[in-house]
């Protein structure tokens, strides 16, 4: 099978567009990623488009609609909050089986404000308040609070991951907020479920990321190798069976299961890795996926975000993009966003937040209900 | 409208006579416990090997969250909390009778399944329903 590459990559800054379209918003990531890279919709073969909000209504042709209607065939995707990863896989795996050479993923999202999420649902009453929480800060409330159970994990360090990633984003231009976020007024911000206050809970924005993926070959005939990076490992996983998992779904186990088959298919290890884009959907998500993705043993993640390993000049950055908290969480562009930030060090192109002499990076993300996508990228 | 409360969830069951009690399915071949009713086992795939069982009304404490924030017209602070009980099976539903206060929610408390009216809600047709809640175990 062809090796394949991401040739062009690009977002829009995230933000609030409630005057443009699903697909207007989508369209801008396009034309950027394909500006990337020098190429044009009419060389593109195929097009993976991941939305989820409207995801009965055609949204990747409607970009399509926007940008150049050639007839390729359109994959439109929805896979919660993995979304944008399963577009990006899909594309890349039409690469590896040789069906394309040159082929787009675009991931788009237009938020509300508020919660997400709720308990129950079906006929009766309202089961939210009387059954404990569905929202999605109360669930991964819960989830980090099962973290302190096992090794007296601390509201301060759950806290401090904001913190981080707050001071992360003042450094990416194209992250919602660029504001500093002391770990006092981390803590003292309004509490939504205990531990997470609102500040450790990820920001509703809209947003898009595109990329162009080639196979070798297609590649090195357009001379885009240079800036050309190599997927390495792709994977895509779902929920386990869990013995808690009806009442408190499961982001570990799903991710653990991936993070193993991506080191196994990219042949590396944690310590290969020389920065992480995961999934902080809240502060206490962050927590639990160093141990997940293997950045650290188990129980070792609290002293992980103390130390300040996982901070830019760390061992091993995590979410120096400002992640889902502070940069955005558009949830159908998160996982092509992820991809855009990864490739964007490996490059050396991310100007103040570089990591100095990445190489190799990786990309996470989960879907509640439940999907997680792993990437591994490589610059060669 | 009925004359009686009717059960929050369909794993709760009110029989005519005597408690009501929560309803769990357990798989006949490698022993997962459900809520609610269903043909296969979704941890090892046996079918038609779920039979009903009444589900302890003990437990502990496994993990929480206290809400502060949520939608229109819910009270809030309150406690969700997941409930390993003794048989098993995990439940989540509200704690009530502890303060809101992290200082005062221990991990594996250990816990007491009561049954009461609904906070009131009830719907469209006026009917009024029984939920259970957790409390501390006396």
């Amino acid at each position: 099978m062809t090796d394949a590459y991401v040739v062009g990559v690009d977002m829009i800054k995230f933000g609030r567009f409630p005057d443009k379209t699903v697909p207007e918003i989508g369209a801008e990531a396009a034309l950027l990623a394909l500006d990337d890279c020098g190429l044009t919709i009419q060389d593109m073969q195929a097009l993976y488009c991941g939305n989820l909000g409207q995801a009965s209504a055609m949204v990747g042709q409607r970009i399509l609609q926007q940008i150049g209607q050639t007839g390729i065939p359109v994959v439109n995707v929805a896979n919660a909050c993995a979304t944008g990863a399963t577009a990006f896989r899909e594309a890349w795996a039409s690469v590896k089986a040789g069906l394309y050479d040159c082929v787009l993923a675009v991931g788009v999202e237009q938020m509300g404000k508020g919660l997400l999420g709720g308990a129950g649902g079906g006929t009766g009453i309202p089961k939210e308040g009387l059954l404990g929480s569905g929202t999605m800060p109360s669930v991964f409330a819960e989830a980090g609070l099962e973290h302190s159970r096992k090794y007296g994990t601390t509201f301060e360090q759950f806290a401090k991951v904001s913190v981080k990633n707050h001071h992360h984003s003042t450094l990416n231009p194209k992250a919602m907020y660029q504001i500093e976020t002391p770990l006092e007024t981390v803590m003292n911000a309004e509490m939504i479920s205990y531990p997470n206050t609102k500040l450790m809970c990820s920001v509703n924005v809209d947003g898009s990321a595109a990329a162009v993926i080639c196979s070798e070959r297609k590649a090195k005939e357009l001379g885009l190798m240079g800036r050309a990076v190599k997927v390495r490992a792709s994977v895509l996983t779902s929920d386990p069976w869990q013995e808690r998992d009806l009442v408190m779904p499961d982001v570990n186990s799903c991710t653990r299961l991936a993070a193993k088959a991506a080191y196994e298919m990219a042949g590396l290890g944690p310590d290969d890795i020389d920065l992480v884009e995961l999934h902080d959907c809240f502060a206490t998500a962050e927590i639990l996926h160093y141990e997940n993705l293997g950045l650290c043993g188990d129980g070792e993640a609290g002293r992980l975000i103390d130390d300040g390993e996982v901070a830019l000049g760390g061992r091993i950055p995590v979410n120096v993009s400002g992640g889902l908290l502070s940069k955005g969480h558009p949830l159908g562009a998160t996982g092509i966003a992820n991809i855009y930030e990864v490739a964007t060090h490996l490059r050396g192109e991310a100007g103040a937040r570089q990591v100095k002499g990445a190489r190799i990076g990786m990309t996470h993300v989960i879907g509640l209900g439940s999907a997680c996508g792993i990437h591994i990228l490589e610059k060669v | 409208m009925s004359d009686k409360p009717l059960p929050v969830v369909d794993y709760l069951k009110i029989p005519d006579k005597g408690e009501p009690y929560l309803e769990g399915h357990k798989c006949k071949s490698c022993g997962a416990i459900f809520l609610g009713a269903r043909q296969v086992c979704s941890k090892c795939g046996a079918r038609n090997q779920l039979q009903a069982v009444k589900l302890s009304k003990h437990g502990k404490l496994y993990s929480f969250s206290i809400v502060y924030r949520s939608f229109p017209g819910i009270d809030v602070p309150y406690i969700s909390a997941v409930v390993d009980l003794d048989d098993g099976a995990t439940l989540k539903g509200n704690l009530i009778d502890v303060e809101p206060d992290p200082e005062k929610i221990e991990f594996d408390m250990p816990v007491e399944v009561v049954f009461g009216d609904a906070l009131g809600r009830k719907d469209r047709e006026g009917n009024s329903y029984l939920s259970y809640f957790f409390k501390p175990a006396s």
